[in-house]
């Protein structure tokens, strides 16, 4: 009973603070006012953040950006025995320092390194909190472009990637990321730059507390679909998340922005029905994986969780099945990728339900930014299939749907499905990765799966059996996410630009509505059958396969 | 600016890394600090440094946050206190290696030790065994029947491998009890009219199919809880639930020379409920219910 208290507060104050910050956020982003604090920040950057640019001009800044921010924090890795707060940690090794620069700037957070053994205090906060604020920053930016395509006509420009950044960081980002590291200092998370404290235990052993600046980056890791962990239990570190009710918030945090979005674009196409249409359909499908997974995680089918009486391996007491099931929805549908316990000790089918969360692709709400996009890209196939159906030409909010933008679609929605299988079948086709499993047989192949579907997507949680510090899962994964990331993000630009060339369509009797409940069942239709054609065999194999023996 | 002149692709990287480092300053070094400085004041300042918490003599003992051992050098728990869940940080409950156990729902086939290697152990136990032989161990320990379905009698995974002539059909020629090792007696005697052989080390049973056998004992309601026989998700857990906190009155009560009806109202008195009565489970905080033990008694 408390359990499902739980979820519909974390649903219902959602679904309260929505309508106020997506305006913010379209407010944010839309008014022609540059604050006192934005404007030495472009003057020391030495950028125009009037200079309206083309797609590709703002797809080339999305790049240099993001590949200036994997060269230095590759650097900061590699060099950060010899900087300050070192704790005596040596440099990364250049393999697993790349797969970490690639992972935190593409917003991914797959770690296989352990936060306690391997990372100086400035490191974490030069390179890893940094990289939660800016990679989430990024990941809007693209969103916009996406926005002002649908909603500008006769144009060759997409916008200010610069005066985007920046917004995003200043006006959203940073303020609610300093209120919410405050709230869990509250709770007991912890903030100082100590190392190691060893202080003898009651019983007489020895035990080091560990230090370091971890609320102020607890708080973005989570907001921002980040999600890597100070420490390498992530949230379930009673440093970082030490309450049942930090528990809750940090759910809400993850959950966050990427359900103010559809709000925000609402109100950026200025069409409201449009925002709550893709709301509609990140309720329907985050409900449904969250019952599943709730319901899964309670029963406990499986030998083991049967033998204990309760799916509680790899739980914290203080959270229990229920809230570890709601965490491990929350996160695995925003593209956070934060756990508060351990996912490979899921049952077998609420491990699939995790899986399916991040196969559709992050749209249930998905990543900051990258959620919308991912779903105006569904409801652009979905209106494809819809003008199909009814014989005229598709068209979407006044653009019609052409050859050349439905190409783009395509390669949109097939990007990250080559990306999670190519990988996947190397994992298993090759024979030195298959020895990192920690569990055989089904779970093993999920453990392999879940590693690219998880990078694939810039999710970032793990089956955290799998041992993944090898040189084919450092290099092998950052591929991964590096096409998962930005060949989707070009793609979506590209997109921007082609829409925003159009002129505007007029609406007739012939046009499909796309602000019914009919197109929202439409677009979650192509959601779901979306993953079913491309990921059933490999499910079938891994969590089906284990869950039904 | 001569930056004008240069390509538009140099320009772009030049304001590239200007904006990184402006932005580093921004939201690695000054919103860090902020937080750090607002974590100086009374009030938080005790959490930021981690919740030190000092025993009776007045030294620091630990953080009220993170999970302690409170068993003796070999391993056993020391009778006098209320002892943690399991624990798979390092060697149990250290924070520089913190981590759950990672084994799956069907992690149920053990691994021997490989006699040829005296120096090394090879074993591995599955975590079904591992649970099978907790919950003996603890039943042993407070007195209870800590029998579960699928364990023997002898705290180990009751599993078989099951040889059939097709394959996966046919008449059975052969069972195999792979989590006994021989010379050990197998759990059941026969399986379907077939006599149940013990396992040897270095034989390939996956042939087989394997066979989790239920058994008797309850998993729902048995007496040791199921937090008592699971490793935690960060291995730093610090609290029990009160199930578990009320198997271990009578032991602890008899260690200290208590009364169990004193000590099980002290338990009652210290369990943490639900955060507004719905957020997480009800909780009793291991280290700090020892603390108030050792405060009061000896």
């Amino acid at each position: 009973m408390s359990a499902w208290l739980q979820a519909a507060v974390v649903l219902v104050v959602l679904a309260a603070v929505h309508v106020p910050l997506g305006d913010l956020l379209a407010c944010a982003f839309t008014s022609s006012r540059h604050l006192r604090a934005e404007a030495l920040l472009y003057r020391a950057m030495r950028v125009d953040p009037d200079a309206d640019q083309r797609w590709s001009t703002y797809a080339g800044c999305v790049l240099a950006f993001s590949g200036m921010s994997i060269l230095l924090l590759y650097v900061l890795l590699r060099v950060q025995a010899h900087l300050p707060f070192a704790l005596g940690h040596h440099g990364m090794p250049p393999a697993q320092a790349w797969n970490t620069a690639v992972s935190f700037v593409t917003n991914t957070s797959w770690q296989s390194y352990a936060g306690e053994g391997a990372l100086g205090h400035l490191t974490q906060l030069a390179g890893i909190t940094v990289h939660s604020f800016l990679s989430a920053a990024v990941g809007l930016t693209v969103a916009l472009t996406l926005i002002r395509g649908l909603t500008r006509s006769r144009t060759d420009r997409v916008g200010n990637f610069w005066c985007d950044l920046v917004r995003g960081v200043v006006r959203v980002l940073l303020p609610l990321s300093a209120v919410f590291a405050v709230v869990l200092l509250a709770g007991g998370a912890v903030q100082n730059l100590h190392g190691f404290h060893t202080v003898p235990t009651l019983a007489g052993h020895t035990q080091a507390v560990p230090g370091g600046p971890v609320a102020s980056q607890e708080a973005i890791k989570l907001m921002s679909g980040d999600g890597g962990g100070f420490y390498n239990v992530n949230s379930a570190h009673p440093f970082e998340n030490p309450k049942a009710w930090t528990n809750v918030v940090e759910i809400i945090l993850m959950l966050l922005i990427p359900s103010a979005i559809p709000r925000m674009y609402g109100r950026m196409v200025r069409d409201t029905r449009q925002g709550w249409l893709l709301l509609g359909v990140v309720a329907v499908l985050f409900t449904a994986s969250l019952a599943l997974l709730s319901w899964t995680e309670a029963a406990h089918h499986g030998t083991v969780p049967q033998a204990v009486g309760a799916s509680l391996e790899g739980k914290e007491t203080r959270f229990g099945p229920a809230g570890t099931a709601l965490f491990a929805n929350a996160s695995t549908a925003s593209a956070d990728g934060a756990v508060n316990g351990s996912h490979d000790s899921l049952t077998a089918y609420g491990g699939g339900v995790t899986l399916v969360n991040m196969l559709l692709g992050e749209v249930s709400p998905g990543g900051v930014g990258s959620g919308l996009y991912g779903l105006v890209s569904l409801a652009l196939v979905a209106v494809f299939l819809g003008g199909l159906m009814i014989g005229r030409t598709p068209e979407y909010l006044g653009k019609q749907i052409r050859a050349s933008e439905i190409r783009l679609v395509a390669l949109i929605t097939l990007a990250t499905p080559v990306a999670v299988l190519v990988g996947t079948g190397l994992t298993l086709g090759l024979p030195t990765p298959r020895r990192s499993f920690l569990n055989t047989g089904a779970h093993g192949l999920s453990e392999g799966l879940y590693a690219f579907t998880s990078a694939g997507n810039t999710n970032g949680s793990a089956f955290a059996g799998l041992s993944a510090n090898t040189d084919f899962y450092n290099v092998g994964l950052a591929l991964a996410m590096l096409v998962g990331r930005y060949l989707t993000m070009i793609l979506v630009i590209a997109l921007a630009g082609s829409l925003a060339r159009q002129s505007p369509a007029s609406v007739t009797r012939g046009t499909l509505p796309t602000h019914t409940p009919m197109f929202a069942a439409l677009t979650a239709a192509v959601a779901i059958l979306v993953v079913a054609i491309t990921y059933l065999p490999a499910l079938a194999l891994g969590p089906l396969a284990e869950g039904g023996t | 600016m001569p930056s004008t002149r240069l390509p538009s692709v140099v320009r772009q990287h030049l304001a590239a890394f200007r904006a990184l480092l402006v932005l580093t300053v921004l939201t690695g070094i000054a919103y860090p600090l902020l937080i750090t400085g607002v974590a100086q004041l009374p009030g938080l300042k005790d959490r930021a440094n981690g919740s030190l918490v000092k025993n009776a003599a007045g030294q620091v003992v630990g953080s009220s946050e993170i999970g302690q051992l409170f068993t003796d050098d070999k391993g056993n728990p020391i009778p006098k206190y209320f002892q943690s869940r399991p624990s798979a940080a390092g060697d149990g409950y250290d924070p520089t290696s913190t981590s759950a156990s990672n084994l799956g729902p069907e992690s149920i086939v053990d691994a021997f030790d490989d006699p040829a290697t005296k120096d090394t152990d090879e074993s591995k136990q599955s975590l079904l065994t591992q649970v099978c032989a907790r919950s003996k161990a603890i039943g042993d320990t407070e007195g209870v029947d800590g029998r579960r379905p699928f364990c023997t009698a002898a705290g180990v995974g009751a599993v078989l491998s099951v040889f059939r002539t097709e394959g996966t059909t046919g008449p059975i020629t052969r069972v195999v009890s792979i989590n006994e090792e021989c010379p050990a007696t197998p759990f059941m005697a026969t399986y379907q009219g077939v006599k149940v052989e013990c396992a040897e080390y270095g034989k390939d049973y996956s042939a087989g199919i394997t066979v989790p056998i239920k058994g008797p004992g309850r998993g729902t309601g048995n007496p040791v809880p199921p937090d008592a026989v699971t490793a935690s998700g960060s291995g730093l857990d610090p609290d029990i639930s009160p199930a578990y906190a009320y198997l271990q009155v009578n032991r602890v009560a008899k260690a200290r020379g208590l009364d169990p009806a004193t000590l099980h109202r002290l338990v009652h008195d210290r369990i943490d409920g639900r955060a507004l009565g719905f957020m997480g489970e009800p909780t009793v905080n291991v280290l700090n219910l020892n603390r108030a033990l050792d405060a009061t008694s000896r």
